[in-house]
């Protein structure tokens, strides 16, 4: 099978600090990925540099195509601040401007788009409420609605549930895992959370500056079993 | 009766009808850029920007200029530079725009302080004089001002985009950058026209004001701009009418009847 994603050698330094060193793997289509390492073991680096957010000192990342849609989640929930004066209806509207021409008007067709990635994720109640007064999960689902809006080939998500209660968080991962099976959709996930990752992932990225192990997540277990792998980088 | 009187007088005299229509554009100008600037905490761009303006003007009074021409490209330029600085020199964006409005202050004192004969002008300019609006000024506000809500209407989903959250406008194919330049010589272009109204003092509270107050009553992004640019124009009118009916200055008067707006929509909202 052709790889959607690949990525060889890569280098990243901010500055002086070499955050990512010689970083080699590649993606297949349909794959979840759970992206695990210690802080500051470059794997925000890793993902922003897949969307184009960091500059690159070396190495290459190969999309399968140029117009690969990427789905992105970020790591804070920048909407947390209560002011931020949005309903969720415009905010999952900008998941739509990547394909649209100046001057990016959100017609008829995309407020259907928007109303049904809303009714897919259960959030049509909060189509027309301010961002700011939802709580955590809430929010979150509606970032994770902006990133699925457009159809996304591939989805990026940064420590999507570092903010959230444990049940909120359990309901979240069976959601991506939903959309990994169903639409077939690629999963690139950063988290902490080792025992989610390992039980709805299908292959492991440890991440270490370098890339540590990179397999099935069945490999990870036999190698490392569930317990003796800590994310402060001992394994 | 008398002040409907003076009110329906005050209509009468072309300098009035020309503060209020250069007036009434730069009103719109500053809410449709307010909320940007606020949103992205670079709200004090405007108050760095309008120090820049205050030593142009020395410069244009001081080579007997029009100070329109010659603070357009000069405060064009400082906006460019505060956003550079801001990105690259690992200064805050406070503390580049503070650099910038206390060089340009010092600078425009010393200008007035060793030119004689143009210290009232420079008052005027500091606290804003509607009898200072030429009907040149009022053709090349018209046409500046008309750019300015254009571009912002046009571009307006990629500047909501990156005031929301600039990683995932990137990834939307949006250069974050060029977008911000672009807010940072719009927020340049109605300073430079603002001045000649309300001043160069308080010609940052037009891009302030309203766009705070909206945020205590809105829902949403569009009614957000809509209720400021309600508000900054309601401010504008009445502060510039006020002014000549209670006989005050024009520019403070539109800031008080800005703060005014704050304090009903803050009542409003504990209200509530």
């Amino acid at each position: 099978m052709n790889q959607q994603i690949e990525v060889s050698n890569l280098i990243v330094r901010y500055g002086h600090h070499l955050v990512l060193d010689r970083v080699t793997f590649s993606i297949k289509k349909g794959d979840y990925i759970g992206l695990v390492g210690a802080n500051g073991s470059g794997k925000t680096t890793l993902v922003k540099a897949l969307l184009g957010l960091v500059p690159i000192e070396q190495g290459i990342i190969k999309f399968e195509n140029s117009t690969l849609k990427k789905g992105y989640l970020p790591q804070i929930a920048l909407t947390n601040d209560s002011l931020f004066p949005a309903e969720v209806k415009e905010i999952v509207g900008i998941g739509l401007l990547s394909d649209k021409k100046r001057p990016k008007i959100i017609n008829k067709e995309d407020q259907k788009k928007i109303d049904d990635i809303l009714e897919r994720l259960n959030i049509m109640p909060l189509k027309n409420k301010r961002i700011g007064d939802l709580s955590g999960g809430q929010q979150q689902r509606v970032l994770l609605a902006r990133a699925m809006v457009n159809k996304p080939e591939v989805l990026i998500l940064d420590e999507p549930t570092s903010a959230l209660d444990p049940r909120v968080r359990e309901d979240f991962y069976k959601l991506i895992h939903e959309i990994n099976t169903i639409d077939g959709t690629t999963i690139v996930l950063v988290s902490h959370d080792l025992g989610s990752v390992q039980k709805y992932a299908k292959k492991m990225l440890v991440l270490d500056r370098e890339v540590v192990f990179y397999d099935e997540v069945s490999k990870f277990t036999s190698s490392f079993g569930h317990d003796h792998f800590h994310l402060d980088g001992e394994a | 009766m008398h002040i409907i009187n003076l009110m329906s007088e005050a209509l009468q005299y072309g300098f009035m009808q020309r503060a209020i229509l250069v007036g009434v554009l730069i009103a719109i100008c500053s809410a449709l850029l307010g909320i940007f600037l606020v949103l992205k905490k670079f709200s004090m761009i405007g108050d760095g920007l309008a120090h820049v303006s205050f030593a142009t003007v020395a410069i244009a009074l001081l080579l007997n200029t029009s100070p329109l021409f010659v603070s357009i490209p000069v405060v064009i330029v400082a906006s460019l530079a505060i956003l550079r600085l801001n990105e690259k020199a690992n200064l805050h964006g406070d503390a580049a725009i503070g650099l910038i409005s206390s060089f340009s202050v010092a600078f425009g004192v010393l200008i007035a302080s060793v030119s004689q004969g143009f210290n009232v002008d420079l008052f005027s300019f500091l606290f804003g004089s509607i009898l200072l609006i030429s009907q040149s000024d009022v053709w090349l506000s018209l046409i500046l001002a008309t750019v300015v809500i254009i571009t912002v209407v046009y571009f307006y989903n990629d500047l909501f985009a990156i005031t929301h959250d600039e990683s995932f406008a990137s990834v939307m194919g949006i250069n974050t950058k060029r977008m911000n330049s672009l807010i940072a010589v719009l927020t340049a272009v109605t300073i430079v026209l603002g001045i000649r109204v309300v001043g160069t003092m308080l010609i940052s509270s037009m891009i302030i004001f309203p766009t705070v107050t909206a945020l205590q009553i809105s829902k949403s992004f569009k009614s957000t701009i809509l209720i400021s640019a309600i508000v900054s124009v309601a401010s504008v009118l009445i502060g510039v009418i006020g002014s000549f009916v209670f006989n005050l200055p024009s520019g403070a008067s539109i800031v008080m009847v800005n703060a005014m707006f704050f304090l009903i929509a803050l009542i409003i909202k504990r209200l509530r």
